[in-house]
């Protein structure tokens, strides 16, 4: 037998063909045949759609995270021009993890496009082999005495179900992939709440756990690095520029 | 002969084909029953390739049934142990 879809058509192959088997009134069985077609049709609508609703809300989480990137990134160098290398490397390892996350999000954003123009693709083609399902119903309907009738009712019964059924496969795991997705939005939206990405002008007391908790998060070298790149960029005695964005000096 | 590629939908080829698909597949059966996942990946893309070269779409006018289906084009290595085995994708 064909492999994991196959054996999936294979069973909606089997119900048809029972269906036709038992039918008293093929003309009856082909309507309900291209009425379950077209419901199917309608789950595929749905389907699209949650995939879109996910791609959206990961789009916003990161266009949000994009802005604290930005935000982080210009307290760091404040920060540092003030001589306070504590709360620059706060800022750094708060725009490492943002960063991190942030290329996650893209990657999936992407993976979800790809989902959704599939899902299109597929759809549309269902679309038309349901349409040619009508039109051929309604002659097969029409000529049932011939001999042939029958055999041809199977043959684009069987057709469409099998079209269905590949339908339902990638359904099924574009809905696992969105599933993982959302668990992952839901991650990000946990640190976010538990002000993760917050700008250091809203460090208040009890964030030190916070904030042990995210240097060991994020990499040590890699703020390491951005500390001392951005050290040089300042240059020697930058104790001159404006005060912290929207911040008091911690005491 | 009809070749499905899940998701992505049937192709009309020689039917000289299914004698090349069919070995490439029992290799493809043989290399994931020894877990080599690289060749397994190496026998599917030719897999795929012989549908891409030698495949015409059929039109989403015509109602078939397909001789062979594929599975989707990136199967994962966990999902390929369920669809390989045994005969594999089509019977000897």
């Amino acid at each position: 037998m064909p492999g994991l879809a196959g054996r999936m058509s294979t069973v909606v192959k089997a119900k048809i063909s029972r269906m036709l088997d038992r039918a008293e009134d093929p003309g009856e069985t082909l309507d309900y045949g291209y009425q379950k077609q077209v419901e199917l049709l309608q789950n595929v609508k749905k389907g699209i759609a949650d995939v879109v609703t996910s791609k959206k809300r990961l789009q916003m989480q990161s266009q949000k995270l994009e802005q604290q990137v930005v935000k982080l990134d210009t307290q760091a160098r404040q920060a540092l021009s003030q001589g306070r290398e504590d709360l620059a490397r706060t800022a750094l390892e708060r725009k490492t993890l943002a960063q991190t996350e942030l290329q996650s999000l893209d990657q999936q954003v992407k993976e979800l496009e790809q989902q959704q123009e599939q899902l299109t693709a597929n759809e549309q083609r269902l679309r038309q082999k349901i349409e040619q399902f009508r039109t051929k119903k309604e002659v097969i309907k029409a000529q049932y005495s011939a001999a042939e009738a029958q055999v041809r009712i199977s043959e684009a019964a069987n057709g469409v179900g099998e079209e269905m059924a590949d339908l339902g496969l990638a359904m099924q795991r574009a809905e696992d992939k969105t599933e993982n997705m959302r668990a992952r939005a839901s991650a990000v939206e946990e640190l976010e709440k538990a002000g993760a990405f917050d700008d250091i002008t809203a460090l208040g007391s009890g964030q030190d756990d916070l904030d042990r908790q995210l240097s060991e998060l994020t990499s040590g070298v890699q703020v390491d690095d951005e500390l001392a790149k951005m050290k040089a960029e300042l240059g020697p005695g930058g104790g001159e520029s404006p005060a912290l964005e929207q911040g008091e000096e911690k005491a | 002969m009809i070749v499905r590629i899940s998701g992505e939908g049937q192709f009309k080829l020689p039917d000289a084909d299914a004698e090349r698909l069919n070995e490439l597949d029992n290799r493809a059966v043989a290399a994931v029953e020894q877990g080599d996942e690289t060749g397994f990946r190496e026998l599917w893309s030719q897999m795929l390739e012989i549908v891409a070269s030698d495949g015409n779409a059929v039109s989403d006018e015509e109602l078939v049934e397909s001789d062979v289906i594929l599975p989707p084009r990136d199967i994962s290595f966990h999902e390929a142990k369920d669809e390989f085995s045994g005969d594999g994708l089509i019977p000897d």
